[in-house]
């Protein structure tokens, strides 16, 4: 039963009060980039996903023999890691939308979620707990990530996935899927959230 | 200008101004969000980017042409290059350390974060796709470096003023250093029409 409340805690917290990308700002150099498309965003999200829960779970494996002097690099080689074997899929079985998302696979890297659940979660954690709270944060990342991408596809080429929506009458705001669209997008959607959740706090 | 060295530098100034790294690309977004409160700091952390920018994509040249492509170990290029990254900050820390105490104490303290910034890497993958020779590689992150630096640098003079502004709630700290961001990046495209790079 101690193991299901703190699952749920897990989760509550990585998809609300301090999801990785709309509370902690973690992230978001992808958050922006690959934004402009639906597709690209799923694939890339599913990358992240993939990353941040088996290098969360591989590094609470490992974590009794990591000395606190080398654990960063030790961190990034694991996920670097798993990084490669992501790229290197990307690459055989998806080339084109690998070539559009050019070197944002790599930059998973440094992403900055990813190595933040290893420095807060993993390396104090058991693998199990680990690898769902690497999961959850991948989650919380991946929804946010489909909502924006979802607007900025929608307005900025009158699409959702590659098929039409707005027929001939649609202008496209061809800024969305340029980059001030993106900074915008995110800018807007952080106050939304900001300010549903100030709002609930203020009637507490 | 011979065509030689008109390539390079239509790079460098493209890198800095139509291709800026942080407002065409979205790289560095992390440390630009957090470091731009005061112009003092992000001169500082836009000094280092800038330096290690400019070696690293040297250095990675170096090592991905040299090493990784005679060894057909290019898919073990993520790895190599971070760790290059990693290694030449660390370098670079403890001789600014044992050289000079006022250096370290004004960049000593950036070093660190340095190696987690996207940027960097970035600028060496760009590198690598876009198969830039030697004298790019250099000036493209050299440029690249200088772009984040002007970013920064402009974003920390906006935010000392934006104190004494009234901003909606949800929108103070991210939301409104977001905004910003996207009218620099919509004035920088105006650059659009000087030169481009692919």
């Amino acid at each position: 039963m101690a193991a299901n409340t703190k699952v749920k805690k897990v989760f509550s917290e990585a998809l609300g009060s301090s999801n990785p990308v709309f509370a902690q700002i973690l992230g978001i150099c992808s958050t922006l980039a690959v934004t402009n498309k639906l597709e690209n965003t799923f694939v890339m999200t599913l990358g992240v996903l993939f990353t941040t829960s088996l290098s969360s779970f591989t590094l609470s494996l490992i974590r009794k023999w990591i000395s606190p002097r080398i654990r960063m690099m030790v961190e990034t080689l694991v996920i670097a890691t798993f990084v490669i074997l992501v790229d290197i899929s990307l690459r055989a079985y998806m080339p084109e939308i690998w070539r559009q998302l050019g070197p944002y696979v790599g930059l998973i890297i440094t992403n900055c979620i990813i190595m933040g659940r290893a420095e807060a979660f993993a390396l104090n954690n058991p693998p199990a707990l680990s690898l769902i709270d690497g999961f959850a944060s991948g989650l919380g990342y991946t929804y946010v990530l489909l909502i924006i991408a979802f607007f900025r596809e929608l307005l900025g080429s009158g699409t959702i996935w590659g098929i039409t929506v707005f027929g001939g009458w649609w202008n496209n705001w061809a800024i969305m899927i340029m980059p001030p669209g993106a900074f915008f997008m995110l800018a807007i959607f952080i106050w939304i959230v900001k300010g549903l959740w100030l709002e609930k706090e203020g009637s507490r | 200008m011979s065509t030689t060295l008109a390539v390079p530098v239509t790079i460098f100034f493209a890198s800095i101004f139509t291709n800026n790294i942080l407002l065409a690309n979205y790289l560095g977004m992390c440390s630009f969000l957090s470091v731009s409160r005061e112009i003092k700091t992000s001169v500082g952390l836009g000094i280092a980017v800038t330096f290690v920018m400019a070696t690293t994509s040297l250095l990675n040249w170096l090592v991905y042409h040299y090493i990784l492509i005679p060894l057909n170990l290019d898919y073990l290029r993520f790895i190599v290059f971070i760790m290059v990254i990693a290694a030449f900050v660390q370098i670079v820390e403890m001789i600014i350390e044992r050289v000079s105490e006022g250096l370290y104490a004004s960049l000593g303290i950036f070093l660190p974060l340095i190696t987690v910034n996207c940027a960097i890497l970035g600028v060496s993958l760009f590198m690598v796709i876009r198969d830039y020779d030697l004298l790019s590689s250099f000036l493209f992150g050299f440029g690249s470096g200088l772009g984040w630096f002007l970013a920064i640098m402009a974003m920390a003079g906006i935010r000392q003023k934006l104190k004494r502004a009234q901003i909606p709630r949800g929108l103070e700290g991210a939301g409104i250093t977001l905004i910003i961001t996207g009218m620099m990046a919509l004035a920088f495209m105006g650059f659009a029409g000087i030169l481009n790079i692919t």
